[in-house]
């Protein structure tokens, strides 16, 4: 089984993997970090979304070897502590959760889209959740709850 | 305290735990030593299974077990039950087919359970599974409901000759024919009510764990009713004893009914770790999801409306063939009947009704209760049929319903169909839905869509649902198995904090917030002291579980029963300590008193003297300060509203945008108005992907499911939704203590009807009269290509 080494919140994380693993499963069953969750086989609910090296991705669509070196951050790494990211605070702000299944991939691809366009239209919020799937919410307080983080990151 | 008690919009509690990815849902579970379970499904909707060879899957790397059909019948495991027994309009009692967990002879849909492979990880039982041999004589299937009562459709039980489940009528036929002969107008439609796939965002997942230390069975499972499970599958399907099996439903990714049945892989997970002497995990795929949860809706229905002279319903006729699917999910008997025609009477003084429903069985994956659960099903009917109505006779759409609302001053009103409503005021509710969705500028905004090149129309519906299910005495005479009441325990710590057991699950309806702030207004204890546990059999009294949006209306009343017990104990503790009569002890904001004096205990006080009981009447009363309560409504409860759509055509391509949407929904007292909102806006997102986007496809030959992936079954995304108007315009339940309805369901019940008819509305210049749900752009591309007539 070849190794994979990362960084995973910050830590220097590696183990030996099955070359098919999923970068998701590696870090829901060999790392524990089970806020990434796993909404689909097709690649479409973005339940799984990362950070890797800057960039929103799919977790379910990376194999845990490609991600060697990588720097990758998951829900688990953004608040500190208590204190949540100005996301996280904007989501339970303006109730942009309810079972909470979609919310880790919905906060990763939000903050990725406030770093790209610091003020987003709510076209270009609904836009850009194309990759995320939700249930529960109709999106209403979703979008609502990125454009105040939009607002509150450019402060 | 009334910071954070009843109409405050609360922050919830639940949110720390899932925004910073410390949720606890099923696969985020892992019990030591565990195995991992693979079904195996029929590939086929309808096959002999002739012979399994599992030797070589036997020998993969890991792999622990293969059982079949054969081997739950040779451990005597029973099939799954079904909790509705609906009797036909003979009296007669309903087909009522057998379940299997794993099927031994012959699949009935594709998805149908074959086999479990089990193995030491998830990808080698897998991989085994590639090596299971079997082999399947299939057959012709039956598929589609207009095709499945015909004569020599294939029968998906030798039981139900013509494939019928039930043949079930509702109402006196004589007296609604002798209405329609009377009728000045008639207006008719013919429907399909689409097939849904629910798509909770978390895929079922479950874990067993056999205790063999002490003979118990531990189940993780992603379902809405643990006690259910545990009744159903302990004495039904397991057949052990009910305390020996705990089911444990932790943090749930949403619901929306498809995780109120118990299903097979809950049993088969329990009862291989008994025979392997280890937990065994499973854990659906999404493509696993679309096929074995149990689909929603499915009906053709002809319904026709009989008015007078001056636009004035006489009588309603609803003819409706409901799909069951290959077996009967756990509740699926009732939903066309009892949650379906007891809704035709909408929010009309309609004095006529009849109803006939026929359900049906095909060799498609079982249909059960989704959001709303035959109450959209319902309002579509109604609703479409009362536009119908305002086109034949020319009237308003607004004007006509002003007509045949019941009147605010009605209530109690007796309908023609069984149920009585308690309250509601209809008419308020549309005139201020109209005024918010600027019902009277609609026609410049047609204009300036048509300048843009778009077809633009609004649609109403003013709907009427039966929630907070429901009395046990009344669902047990019409063929429930089961009571339909719900737990409370309120448990009061020595220094007064305070912890609730409800026997409600939240799997995103945020109950951890709402009935903490129910405890805080009526206990007051500061928001932060209370702690809402639910979801363990272990822990909480036996309860019915959330569904029906009956949280609120049916565990929220079991609450405060329970909190009103503490108070009458504290009363109690508090007149001995402070010498006083009871009669004279007042409670209020958390503090017993002698009328009129400043004598005083707080409840943290009582509670302490109630545990240390020094100073106590301890003669009279027991120690401690915990109480207990079961609640079983005298009614349902009625929501209601108005849902008002306005959509966007876009002529060349027949893609439908809904532009803009009013939601004033009737709901009852708000004890959270941002988790009462979030409750409509994701109703009507579902409604919105029913009407427009969502819809089930089987190959009508063959059986297979088209849409079987997130590729192919459209779901309701963000662009697909405007920023949506809602509001409340609330009357009080006058039949449980907090005056609640239930919100849960309102937005999927009154919205695929309000958006159909604006959708109609939008094509009508060209006489089309009719386009089918969900009205997807090829649908409404070929209506306008074959439209009768250019628009004027
Ligand atoms: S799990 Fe659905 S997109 Fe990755
Ligand atoms: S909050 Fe449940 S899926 Fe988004």
């Amino acid at each position: 089984m070849p190794t994979v080494a990362m960084m995973v919140n910050g830590k220097k994380v590696s183990a030996d993997v099955e070359p098919r693993t999923l970068l998701v499963h590696y870090l829901r069953e060999n790392l524990g970090l089970t806020g990434t969750h796993v909404g689909c086989d097709t690649s479409q609910c973005g339940a799984c979304v990362v950070d890797i090296d800057g960039a929103s991705v799919k977790s379910c669509t990376q194999l845990a070897v490609q991600c060697e070196g990588a720097h990758v951050t998951t829900i688990e790494g953004l608040a500190q502590g208590e204190t949540l990211h100005p996301m996280q605070e904007a989501f339970r702000e303006n109730h942009a959760l309810q079972c909470g299944f979609c919310t880790p991939g919905m906060v990763m691809s939000a903050i990725d889209l406030v770093k790209r366009n610091k003020s987003p239209s709510e076209r270009e919020i609904r836009e850009w959740l194309e990759g995320n799937l939700c249930r529960c919410t109709g999106y209403h307080n979703i979008v609502k709850a990125i454009a105040a983080a939009a607002q509150t990151m450019r402060g | 305290m009334a910071a954070s008690g009843i109409g405050v919009s609360v922050r919830r509690v639940e949110d720390f735990r899932f925004l910073t990815g410390r949720g606890n849902y099923t696969d985020d579970i892992n019990r030591p030593n565990q195995l991992h379970a693979h079904i195996l499904r029929s590939p086929h909707a309808h096959a002999k299974i002739k012979k399994i060879d599992a030797s070589k899957a036997l020998k993969g790397p890991g792999v622990a077990a293969v059982f079949t059909g054969a081997d739950i019948e040779k451990d005597q495991i029973g099939g799954l039950p079904c909790g509705w027994l609906v009797t036909d309009r003979n009296g007669q009692p309903m087909v009522e087919p057998p379940h299997p967990v794993l099927v031994a002879d012959r699949t009935r849909h594709v998805g149908d359970q074959v086999a479990v492979v089990i193995a030491e990880t998830r990808a080698q039982a897998r991989d085994a599974a590639e090596l299971v041999k079997i082999d399947y004589d299939e057959q012709v299937a039956t598929v589609g409901l207009a095709d499945a009562t015909k004569k020599g459709a294939p029968l998906v039980w030798d039981q139900a000759p013509g494939n019928i489940c039930y043949d079930w009528a509702l109402g006196d036929s004589a007296v609604v024919d002798a209405a329609f002969k009377t009728a000045a107008k008639v207006a008719k439609v013919d429907i399909v009510n689409n097939r849904l796939i629910p798509n909770a965002m978390e895929p079922r997942a479950a874990i067993g764990d056999y205790d063999l230390a002490k003979g118990n069975y531990n189940l993780y499972t992603t379902s809405q009713n643990p006690h259910v499970i545990r009744l159903l599958m302990s004495a039904y399907v397991l057949k052990v004893s009910e305390h020996k099996v705990r089911v444990y439903s932790p943090d749930v990714g949403g619901g929306f009914g498809s995780k109120i049945y118990h299903y097979a892989e809950e049993a088969i997970v329990c009862w291989a770790s008994r025979k392997l002497g280890r937990p065994v995990k499973w854990t659906a795929d999404r493509s696993e999801s679309f096929m074995s949860d149990a689909h929603g809706r499915d009906h053709l229905t002809k319904a026709e409306i009989a008015l007078d002279a001056g636009g004035k319903f006489l009588a309603m006729r609803v003819v409706t063939v409901a799909n069951m699917g290959a077996y009967l999910s756990t509740f699926a008997p009732c939903i066309p009947t009892y949650l379906y025609a007891l809704l035709l009477a909408g929010t009309y003084t309609t004095p006529a009704i009849f109803c006939e429903v026929k359900a049906i069985f095909t060799h498609t994956v079982p249909v059960d209760a989704y959001r709303g659960a035959g109450r959209p099903e319902a309002t579509y009917v109604v609703e479409r049929l009362v536009d119908e109505a305002a086109r034949v006779t020319g009237l308003d759409v607004a004007e006509i319903r002003r007509r045949n609302f019941i009147p605010r001053d009605a209530f109690p009103y007796q309908t023609p169909v069984v149920v009585q409503y308690d309250s509601g005021d209809y008419q308020s509710t549309l005139e201020i839905a109209l005024k918010t969705a600027d019902y009277s500028g609609f026609a410049a905004r047609r204009a300036e869509s048509a300048k843009r090149g778009k077809l633009r129309g609004l649609g109403l519906s003013t709907y009427i649902e039966a929630c907070g299910i429901a009395p046990s005495a009344v669902v047990g005479s019409v063929g429930a198995r089961a009571g339909l009441y719900e737990s409370g325990l309120v448990r009061v710590h020595p220094t007064g904090s305070v912890t609730i057991l409800t026997g409600s699950h939240s799997h995103g309806q945020g109950h951890e917030t709402t009935f903490a702030q129910l405890a805080a207004e009526r206990l007051g204890v500061d928001f932060d002291k209370i702690e809402v546990v639910h979801g363990d059999t272990d822990k909480i009294p036996f309860g019915m579980g959330t569904y029906g949006s009956r949280s609120l209306a049916v565990g929220g009343s079991a609450l405060v029963k329970a909190m009103d017990k503490i108070i009458a104990k504290g009363k109690k503790i508090a007149a001995h300590l402070l010498e006083a009569a009871e009669a004279d002890i007042e409670f209020k904001d958390g503090t017993f008193s002698i009328a009129g004096t400043d004598k005083k205990k707080t409840l943290a006080e009582i509670s302490g003297a109630a545990y240390v009981p020094h100073n106590y009447p301890i003669n009279e009363l027991e120690p401690g300060l915990e109480e207990q309560a079961f609640y079983d409504p005298t009614n349902f409860t009625f929501p209601g509203g108005c849902h008002v759509a306005e959509i966007e055509i876009d002529r060349d391509t027949g893609v439908v945008q809904l532009v803009s949407f009013v939601a004033v929904d009737d709901v009852g007292r708000v004890i959270n108005p941002m988790i009462v909102e979030g409750q409509v806006h994701g109703g009507v997102a579902q409604g919105m992907g029913q009407a427009l986007l969502e819809g089930c496809v089987y190959d009508q030959k063959t059986g297979q499911l088209v849409t079987g992936s997130y590729m192919d079954y459209t779901m309701p995304r963000a662009s697909d939704l405007p920023t949506l108007k809602v509001s409340t315009h609330n009357t009080l339940c006058t039949h449980n203590p907090l005056g609640v309805k239930g919100v849960g369901e309102v937005g999927a019940i009154g919205s695929p009807a309000a958006i159909m008819n604006a959708v109609h509305n939008a094509v009508a210049p060209f006489g089309v009269t009719h386009v089918e749900m969900p009205a997807t752009p090829e649908r409404v591309w070929r209506a306008l290509q074959s439209a009768p007539k250019a628009a004027e």
